[in-house]
């Protein structure tokens, strides 16, 4: 039985040992480990705990991702948990459950990058934000496909995670300019397309995004420029906000401000929202939705 | 037979050359008109009323006549001599009925020969004299109500909203003979955008027709007839409610006639009284959707059952289906909607919604301080209802008319808006005003958040407010200031109409959340909710 500090443990050496896995999939491949090692006796139990889980891992790294993964890894694995008496026999369906969505998901960076990599053409201008894993995926293989295009990043400050991006085309020779994050309107007309990655899609089809990226939509409506996301499909979350101040302040702030900062109102929330109608098209390892659609398919992941 | 066979090959080419240029559609009516005419054909030969339904045909012949003749100048395309497509046999009865029958490809298979073989027989006998018991299908359940002969190519157009053609009328008036209900006549001149709508007048109630006490009517579903034509109950909550609490009344009081199946012979009882209700305001779709529940759960009621057990049954259904879709859809919707509400918020309203009272009432007691904008329009001035209700409770309100609203809104954070159903391309149809509302509110990025019921949920599509709306009383706007009675005299003046439209559509764009007891869901997922919903029945 793992408690909380051996948890928290195993969730940072998952992250130290491969830094390029999405975090929510560090916080499943945790879950799953605790699974293994509980030794509750009742089904209520198990989910009981494996919800406490959940919520110490969000008081570490307290993106929407994390958060969505788990609730997503419950409701898969306790889809079975009717079947069978015996609580043992039980226990393997979930774990092999478990580890056939730790397989699926891991997978779903490279569906996504083979959906989107289409969607650039040769001699595109490619604008995006921060520091996405995901948006890098397509790009590296948009490059494996031989073709030419260039990248505008922003700075993304307050931790200019921008930079991070940046080097890591350079190592792919893809030509890339750094920009401040208040350019973005002067050099859009300059850009053909504009994909971004996310920390969470929610129910109405719009995402949870490093701050800045709301911004960026707004600019390339009016410039009319294709407004792309790609995402996993683990980081679609039950959430609707209406706007900016709906958004539940856990995910806004990172996990230590929130645990030490007194007066939220004097620091500045790291996320925002960008709602539905600023995007164009999603892409996920479901396939390539419209907003709309996001909540077609969360109806059918959750319902 | 034979005398029908020369009348009948110009019907069966226009038919055909219909089909053609209609696509692939009718190809497959077409089939279906075969095969009712083949077994038609056994039917009249085993049976001996031949005659009869040859003198039927001839009746119907004049009237099926017309509605090809109107075809030709519609259809320009192929004047080609049929083609392999088989020539249908001479086209008895079945010719008028099918191009009646084949309008609603909608329903399966099974339900359409029965309804044909209903009508079929219903047609036969009352041509003959007889008293005709089974009754046409009722008007109000929209999908079902059959368009008029001149019209196949607009397949679902249901009968409230023809009003300015004389044949639907007609037959309008006499099925409403057949069923013993009077037919309310229509009042004043009617604006003519909307001339296709019904316009009666409150003074005017059905009831005054009705002999007291009715044979042919229950007086519960009387009282309630007039209840809804006098306005003293509105609302679509209330009125479903109504509605079902007068059937529980008609079927404790049934008894089933000897010889005669309780599925069948209750739903054929139904049948007039929907009718009567139509008549004395038109149905929502909340009331459509309820009836056609309570038509299923009577259609599953076996031969086998007893009469008692049957009737308990049924009301424990109808018990369930107001206390599920409505009484604990209410409280659910409240507990999702107390989630988007927060401190110190200014919400607006609009008219008196029952769910949305009920969801401010539910956020005010659970403690948390908010401030609401009672919106309120003409004639109806309902807003008063709902902010009697809220200052009851002690929530802090302002009052303002509709025409105050781009004043107002820069202060407001949230609008809640009642609807009274949802349709199945995202539209709200809704009191009117509300789309107006939800417009400026869309211009000054104010959130707007629609509550409602399943049970609303319909699989109509509709883009404007024109095609299918209420038109009230046009008297309701006339007003008295100061001792001077404007627009009295109304009807003396020729250019002059007045328009007192109760329903708008408000298209989804304006709306950035629909809350219903399944959770919140964007107003374009509508039509998955339907799907789930009858996969689950």
């Amino acid at each position: 039985m793992m408690d909380e500090e051996e948890l928290v443990e195993y969730f940072r050496a998952q992250l130290r040992e491969d830094p390029d896995i999405a975090s929510a999939v560090a916080a499943i491949r945790t879950l799953l480990e605790f699974l293994k090692r509980d030794k509750g006796e009742t089904i209520l139990g198990l989910r009981e705990s494996l919800k406490w889980a959940t919520a110490c891992l969000t008081g570490v790294d307290s993106s929407v991702a994390v958060s969505s993964g788990g609730e997503l890894f419950l409701r898969f694995i306790t889809l079975t948990s009717l079947e069978h008496q015996d609580l043992s026999r039980c226990k393997k369906m979930m774990e092999e459950r478990g580890e056939l969505f730790l397989e699926k998901i891991s997978m779903s960076r490279s569906k996504v990058a083979k959906l989107c990599h289409t969607f650039i053409k040769d001699g595109a201008k490619i604008l995006t934000h921060s520091y996405s894993r995901v948006v890098l995926r397509v790009l590296e293989k948009a490059a494996a496909e031989k073709k030419r295009f260039s990248v505008y990043v922003t700075e993304s400050q307050p931790d200019s995670a921008g930079r991070q991006m940046a080097e890591a085309l350079r190592k792919l020779n893809v030509p890339v300019t750094v920009v401040l994050d208040a350019a973005v309107g002067y050099v859009l007309e300059k850009v053909d397309l504009v994909i971004i990655g996310a920390e969470g899609v929610v129910e109405s089809g719009g995402i949870i995004n490093k701050i800045g990226t709301y911004q960026m939509a707004l600019c390339s409506k009016t410039h009319n420029k294709p407004f792309y996301v790609v995402a996993e499909s683990f980081k679609f979350v039950r959430l609707y906000p209406l706007n900016q101040q709906d958004v539940p302040d856990k995910f806004k702030y990172k996990a230590d401000t929130l645990k030490t900062v007194q007066n939220l109102s004097e620091e500045h929330p790291i996320i925002d929202y960008t709602p539905p109608s600023l995007i164009t098209l999603l892409f996920t390892d479901l396939g390539v939705l419209t907003p709309s659609a996001v909540s077609d398919e969360l109806i059918k992941l959750y319902l | 037979m034979a005398d029908s066979g020369v009348t009948d090959e110009p019907v069966s080419k226009e038919e055909i050359e219909r089909a053609k240029s209609e696509g692939k559609e009718l190809t497959k009516e077409e089939k279906q008109r075969l095969r009712k005419e083949k077994k038609h054909h056994k039917k009249n030969k085993e049976k001996k009323d031949d005659k009869a339904s040859q003198e039927s045909e001839k009746e119907k012949k004049p009237v099926s006549t017309d509605a090809p003749v109107s075809q030709p100048p519609s259809q320009p395309t192929t004047q080609k001599a049929p083609s392999p497509v088989p020539t249908p046999a001479p086209v008895p009865v079945p010719a008028s009925e099918a191009a009646v029958a084949a309008d609603k490809p909608a329903k399966s298979k099974a339900e359409l020969k029965a309804e044909r073989r209903a009508r079929q027989e219903a047609e036969r006998s009352s041509k003959q004299g007889k008293k005709g018991d089974v009754g046409q299908p009722a008007p109000t359940s929209k999908p079902k109500a059959p368009p008029s002969e001149l019209q196949p190519v607009v397949k679902r157009l249901p009968e409230h909203i023809q009003a300015d053609n004389p044949d639907v009328l007609r037959k309008l008036a006499k099925k409403l003979e057949r069923q013993q209900i009077p037919l309310r006549s229509d009042y004043g001149y009617k604006v003519s955008l909307f001339s296709h709508l019904h316009q009666y007048s409150r003074k005017a109630p059905l009831t005054q027709l009705l002999s007291i006490p009715s044979t042919v009517i229950h007086p519960a579903i009387v009282r309630l007839g007039l209840q809804y034509s006098q306005g003293i109950v509105a609302g679509s909550n209330a009125r479903s409610v109504a509605l079902l609490h007068a059937f529980k009344q008609v079927i404790m009081d049934y008894t089933t006639p000897p010889k005669e199946e309780l599925s069948r012979d209750l739903v054929n009882k139904l049948k007039p009284y929907i009718s009567f209700l139509n008549q004395c305001r038109p149905l929502s779709a909340s009331m459509g959707n309820a009836i056609k529940y309570i038509k299923k759960e009577i259609s599953y009621i076996s031969s086998q059952d007893k009469e008692k057990e049957a009737k308990t049954k049924l009301l424990n259904c109808i018990e369930s289906y107001i206390s599920d879709k409505i009484i604990i859809a209410a409280i659910a919707i409240a507990k999702y909607s107390i989630e988007k509400i927060s401190e110190g918020d200014v919400i607006l309203v609009y008219g008196c919604s029952s769910l949305v009272n009920h969801i401010l009432c539910e956020a005010f007691e659970k403690g948390i301080k908010f401030h609401v904008i009672v919106v309120d329009s003409r004639p109806r001035l309902e807003g008063r209802e709902a902010l009697r209700r809220l200052v009851k409770k002690g929530i802090s309100c302002t009052y303002v008319l509709i025409s105050a609203v781009s004043y107002i809104l820069p202060e407001v954070s949230k609008v809640f808006l009642g609807a009274h159903a949802l349709l199945a391309n995202g539209y709200v149809m809704s009191r009117v005003g509300t789309s107006q509302i939800a417009l400026v509110a869309k211009a000054f990025n104010v959130p707007v958040l629609v509550c409602c019921e399943t049970y609303k949920f319909c699989e109509r599509v509709q883009t404007d407010s024109f095609v299918s709306n209420e038109l009230d009383d046009p008297d309701d706007l006339i007003v008295t200031r100061k001792g001077k009675t404007q627009l009295e005299d109304w009807q003396q003046v020729k250019s002059l109409g007045l328009l007192n439209l109760v329903y708008d559509v408000t298209p989804p764009d304006f709306v950035d959340l629909v809350i219903t007891e399944l959770g919140m869901i964007p107003c374009t997922s509508v039509p998955v909710v339907l799907r789930v919903k009858n996969v689950d029945q």
